[in-house]
């Protein structure tokens, strides 16, 4: 069974099982809606397992290719294949994906099919977006996500839901249309191919280079979120349901990342290096600005969604800082953060469970209560505020230290998150979990269950697993990010 | 060896995770027992490991691969010579005495089995952080004592003040380890490596380039690695202005104070620097920092120590003043004399502690020594266990604390450091007010009259402690005696440190020392005719008058009222912090989000576009009214304007 690999597999079983549940829907009862929807989410991850064991860690390239005509008339070709990069993200995704399966269980009661059916096509569409060797078929999927992450935001949100999701829906989409054009702009100049080895090959001018970088740019400095077009994400993760914010914070986030080093990067190297400084200024601005934002939240929700941002600054920095240990710093901290913030979503929809609340202020003296749940919940505080030995600290340290060896104030101002990070993040859980019993609605608050204990052990295991040994995830991707720089030092003018 | 070292460090891990996850199953017995024997364990293997040592048998090598990022090699790993070895002595022996008589302390705390296992999760931390062989590991070390620091002063959770205090405890120590991660790059960026060894390989590399321009200065790149390796030292070793946690610390179960936040944890920046002391040697400038950096906190925190009126307050800020003198020693380069005194004071702190935790325990928790006095015949072992701590620490000839103060201060005498005279002064100085917050403890607690029942409706009877607390009391109180009269000769004066500690020959104020050195006895015969205990004795009859000849309840003048204030009030620097920092942040928080996230990005540009689109719509709209006429009129002016522009071109 090990043996057996394919990338198509791990694309659409999960889709097709997500459009199973929307077609029995009607006709099976709820409680068979989400043992389907588990034993959908159980073989996606079955499914993708293969690939990291037999992913070997020093072929350069592409591995597992699959390659199919689709659209003959525009050259649109079906190509599938996984770096280490690739195959890090594939991974999460589909833990992801049956985490919130899980944490779903017997919170959600309304649209039971259509909301299992919705992350598992996210969840395929997403594997989509990291397997994707043609650049058509990559912007068919990246938009792809959109649709059901709309509807999950939209019908499952909050009160405030609507705006919400049409914000994250224009904000996002207003980014990738000038993508679409920059596509269709290659297709031209690289003789009618939509091929990424193509585009990585073809010269292009410097100043449609920048245009070019600058179209990339709009699409995932939006999704990743950079400063200063972050203002969707915070709205959308407080209107989110719980499922809904730990995919978008876990995974969908990284659509961004991986979009700079998969295509910007290689496609337009030069200017990409012409225009790092900026970049790189953005980021350090998210990371303190969005720092001291975090700090002042009264929302629980609101907090982890801007130490999210704050934390995707380090991903744009590690990449363009062009060195080995910042590229694979941010492609850690892409994963550990998919960890960190999905378990501290989570936290908070335990929390919002019992309570139905996100207000800092409505808390107070959680530990008197809730003593499980208040050490995982300490876990992950902590790692969100970097400490070593947690998965934190391990992207958060690489890029630090690679942003030192290209300029030592980029590290200074990088290293603010230190002070930062544990700051809002304490703060937070000291006002939440700390003291005497708040209130009367604290005081009836009960432990977590085995199904959420459950969700818990597992991510702190995988919390602590990549802080305490990250070398099996560094070592993936070590051949990745080397031909990834190599591509971005070419110049193709 | 490997498996002694590996069993030195992981066994108080063991015992930490079947406490803390098995609690219930183990219960409050199987608890203590598992972890005391872990420490036990740890102890045993770390003599073993000791004695090996003395016999020329050091190591460094790899323990695993923590990771691999293109040339870098991340490695967890020991390095085992005469410095850690005797620092892994110094952490798990008073981590056993502190295991043993916690029994006691925390015999009916509901917390019981979370205790131990933080106390043993933080021996291994320790352990980790000196036997390192690398700046990584270190750091990890670092940030784990950090965070049982934090897990220890707020354990009882429910006092604000101790929520308060490890909140603070933490971001404090964050602000040092901002400096520590940032030394830490500069070594990995310029180097290539985080192995101990292979960086000071490359030492005399690192001292001979530049790294930036300030105000036309220029700054030579190991001068800013080791300030930045020092601002670390700071936060966890309590340094102005970085200090201001370890006072609040207090909050905190008293075995943890002894353990961590007087013995071990607070010396981790001491034992740093003299781990670093292949660099600190090349840049005099760091140096001096670190030197005038101690002898403030040597000088003005102990005067803190004398309007304290909580016991345990006293002695934290005695062990500041305290780490102030180790620091001072560091800057002097007596990195020796520094480790030294850290032992010593491991000794007779822990044990300052550990006695006023038990004069705690026998007052019923009451920690404010105006109620207290006259203790010494209802705790006569704990009474005289605090009089040879006190004795210890304000440096009374033979006893631990003179052999390694006194050392301290003529290191200091023959720096020639610029700012050595200051520091001179302080540690001088610092004699006369160590001695007199001392025995104004000492005489307000154990001497005169017992002030309990009468001024506080006290109705219990202070008692003796149990064994389990007196027991490690006797032990400490013995090694705080003895250990300076045996250790100065090796440790300072002799080849110990060797091959580990690097001093500059002009640098090298010990090498002097040693010539006037012939013996303890004959040390401490001197050390009576010199004016370090001569101060000493007048403080502690300062004290005897103020506080127990003829004691008054306030400061009389006005200048000291003013100075007492002053001192009441820690400088107004917690004060400070609050507003400043603390408030300053939030503002800036306030500010960029109400006005930089929600009106101008959002109101503006998000909102603003699409309310532009909304309203230029709206006026497009108008010319879609759908009447023939309207699309008629517009014709008519349509060609009317080209004829008009037609002609006016003709």
């Amino acid at each position: 069974m090990m043996e057996y690999t394919s990338l198509s597999l791990v694309i659409w079983l999960p889709v097709v099982f997500g459009v199973s549940l929307l077609i029995l829907g009607k006709h099976v009862a709820a409680g068979t809606i989400r043992v389907l929807a588990l034993v959908g989410a159980m073989l996606g991850l079955f499914v993708a397992l293969p690939l990291w064991v037999n992913f070997d860690n020093l072929q350069p390239g592409f591995q597992f290719a699959e390659y199919h005509p689709w659209i003959d008339a525009f050259s649109i070709n079906y190509h599938l294949g996984i770096d280490g990069i690739s195959l890090l993200l594939i991974l999460l995704n589909c833990v992801t994906t049956l985490i919130v399966v899980i944490a779903g269980w017997e919170v959600i009661r309304d649209r039971v099919p259509q909301y299992f059916a919705s992350f598992l096509i996210l969840s395929g569409i997403m594997n989509g977006v990291f397997c994707a060797l043609d650049v058509a078929l990559f912007y068919v999927f990246f938009e792809a996500t959109l649709i059901p992450m709309f509807i999950i935001v939209g019908v499952w949100g909050g009160p405030n839901r609507v705006y919400a999701a049409v914000k994250f829906f224009l904000y996002t989409l207003a980014g990738s249309l000038l993508t679409l054009v920059a596509i269709i702009y290659l297709y031209q100049v690289s003789g009618g191919s939509f091929s990424l080895a193509q585009f990585y090959e073809t010269p292009i001018r410097y100043d449609a280079q920048v245009l070019i970088f600058l179209a990339f740019f709009a699409a995932f400095a939006v999704k990743i979120p950079m400063w200063p077009v972050h203002t969707w994400l915070p709205d959308a993760h407080v209107e989110a349901p719980t499922g809904g914010s730990v995919v978008l914070a876990a995974v969908m986030l990284k659509l961004g990342g991986y979009g700079f080093i998969r295509l910007a990067l290689p496609i337009v190297p030069d200017a990409a290096r012409e225009l790092a400084p900026w970049i790189i200024a953005l980021s350090l601005i998210a990371v303190v600005y969005i720092g001291f934002v975090a700090l002042v939240q009264k929302d629980m929700k609101k907090l982890i969604a801007y130490s999210s941002i704050s934390h995707m600054g380090f991903v744009t920095l590690g990449i363009f800082i062009f060195n080995v240990q910042g590229m694979q710093g941010a492609i850690i901290q892409m994963i550990s953060h998919g960890f960190i913030s999905g378990a501290l979503f989570l936290c908070v929809g335990i929390l919002y469970d019992r309570l139905h609340s996100r207000q800092i202020a409505d808390y107070g003296g959680v530990v008197n209560r809730m003593p499980i749940f208040a050490s995982f919940f300490l876990l992950f505080a902590m790692a969100n505020s970097g400490l070593p030995g947690t998965s934190g600290f391990v992207g958060e340290f690489l890029v630090i230290m690679g942003a030192a060896e290209v300029n030592i104030w980029f590290a200074v101002a990088a290293a603010t998150t230190l002070i930062l990070g544990a700051s809002y993040t304490l703060w937070m859980y000291k006002r939440v979990v700390f003291g005497e019993v708040g209130n009367d609605k604290v005081a009836k608050l009960s432990d977590v269950n085995a199904r959420e204990t459950l969700l818990l052990i597992g991510l702190a295991a995988a919390v602590l697993w990549m802080g305490v040994y990250p070398k099996p995830f560094t070592d993936v991707l070590t051949q990745a990010v080397i031909t990834s720089l190599d591509w971005a030092s070419q110049t193709k003018i | 060896m490997m498996k002694f070292y590996i069993l030195s460090a992981f066994s108080p891990l063991i015992g930490a995770i079947i406490a803390g996850l098995f609690g219930k199953v183990v219960g409050r017995r199987g608890a203590h027992a598992v972890t005391i024997i872990g420490v036990l364990v740890a102890f045993l293997s770390s003599l073993y490991v000791f004695s090996d040592v003395l016999n020329g048998n050091s190591f460094d090598g790899t323990l695993y691969t923590w990771s691999a990022v293109g040339e870098t090699v991340f490695e967890v790993g020991f390095l085992i010579d005469e410095l850690s070895a005797l620092m892994m002595l110094v952490v798990t022996g008073v981590s056993l005495m502190v295991h043993i008589y916690t029994i006691g302390y925390m015999a009916d705390d509901p917390g019981y089995q979370r205790f131990f296992s933080y106390i043993s999760l933080f021996t291994f931390s320790m352990m980790m952080l000196v036997m390192s062989n690398n700046f990584l590991q270190l750091f990890f070390g670092w940030e784990a004592v950090g965070l049982v620091s934090y897990l220890l002063i707020g354990f009882w959770f429910k006092k604000p003040t101790a929520i308060y205090a490890n909140l603070k405890a933490f971001l404090v120590n964050r602000v040092g380890d901002f400096g520590f991660l940032l030394g830490i790059a500069l070594i990995l960026a310029f180097t290539g490596t985080l192995n101990y060894g292979e960086v000071f390989n490359q030492s005399s590399e690192l001292a001979s380039r530049s790294i930036f321009q300030i105000s036309g200065l220029e700054w030579s790149l190991i001068t800013v690695v080791c300030i930045c390796l020092f601002v670390g030292a700071m936060g966890k070793s309590a340094q102005f202005p970085l200090h201001v946690w370890l006072p609040d610390s207090m909050e905190g179960p008293t075995p943890i104070s002894a353990l961590i936040h007087a013995a071990t944890m607070v010396t981790a920046g001491i034992f740093m620097v003299a781990r670093m002391s292949p660099l600190f040697e090349l840049s005099e400038v760091a140096l001096s920092f670190v030197m005038v950096i101690g002898a403030i906190t040597a000088l003005f925190m102990g005067l803190l120590g004398l309007v304290q009126n909580d016991i345990k307050r006293v002695v934290a800020y005695s062990t500041l003043s305290q780490l102030g003198y180790m620091t001072v020693a560091l800057g002097a380069s007596a990195y020796s004399a520094a480790i030294f005194h850290l032992m010593t004071h491991a000794f007779f702190k822990a044990l300052l502690f550990l006695a006023a935790g038990s004069v705690i325990i026998g007052m019923h928790h009451e920690q404010d020594m105006r109620y207290m006095g006259g203790l010494r015949k209802a705790m006569p072992i704990t009474w005289i266990v605090s009089l040879i701590g006190s004795l210890a620490l304000i440096g009374f000839p033979f006893l631990s604390g003179f052999y390694s103060k006194d050392s301290i201060i003529e290191a200091v005498h023959l720096s020639a450091l610029p700012g050595s005279s200051f520091a001179y002064f302080a540690v001088t100085a610092g004699v006369f007010i160590t001695a007199l917050y001392s025995f104004r403890m000492y005489f307000l607690v154990f001497e005169g009259k017992f002030r309990g029942n009468t001024a506080h409706g006290h109705s219990h009877e202070p008692h003796e402690s149990p064994f389990v607390v007196w027991g490690p009391l006797v032990i400490l109180a013995i090694f705080s005696v003895i250990s300076g009269a045996i250790a100065i000769q090796p440790i300072l004066f002799g080849d110990f440190f060797e091959d580990v500690i690097f001093v500059l020959p002009q640098h090298d104020v010990l090498g002097v020392l040693s010539e006037e050195f012939h013996g303890w006895i004959a040390m401490a015969v001197h050390g009576v005719q010199t004016l370090p205990f001569w101060l000493a004795m007048f403080g502690i009859l300062v004290a005897w008058y103020l506080f127990l000849f003829r004691p008054r309840a306030e400061a009389s003048s006005g200048v000291l009222r003013v100075v007492h204030k002053i001192l009441e009030e820690k400088y107004f620097l917690d004060r400070f912090n609050e507003w400043f920092f603390a408030g300053g942040v939030r503002s800036i928080g306030q500010i960029l989000w109400k006005f930089g996230d929600a009106r101008l990005i959002d109101g503006i540009f998000v909102n603003g576009s699409a309310a532009l689109v909304n309203r230029i719509s709206h006026v497009v709209r108008l010319f879609q009214s759908g009447y023939v006429y309207h699309y008629a009129f517009v014709m008519i002016l349509g060609v009317f304007g080209l004829v008009s522009l037609w002609l006016f071109i003709i």
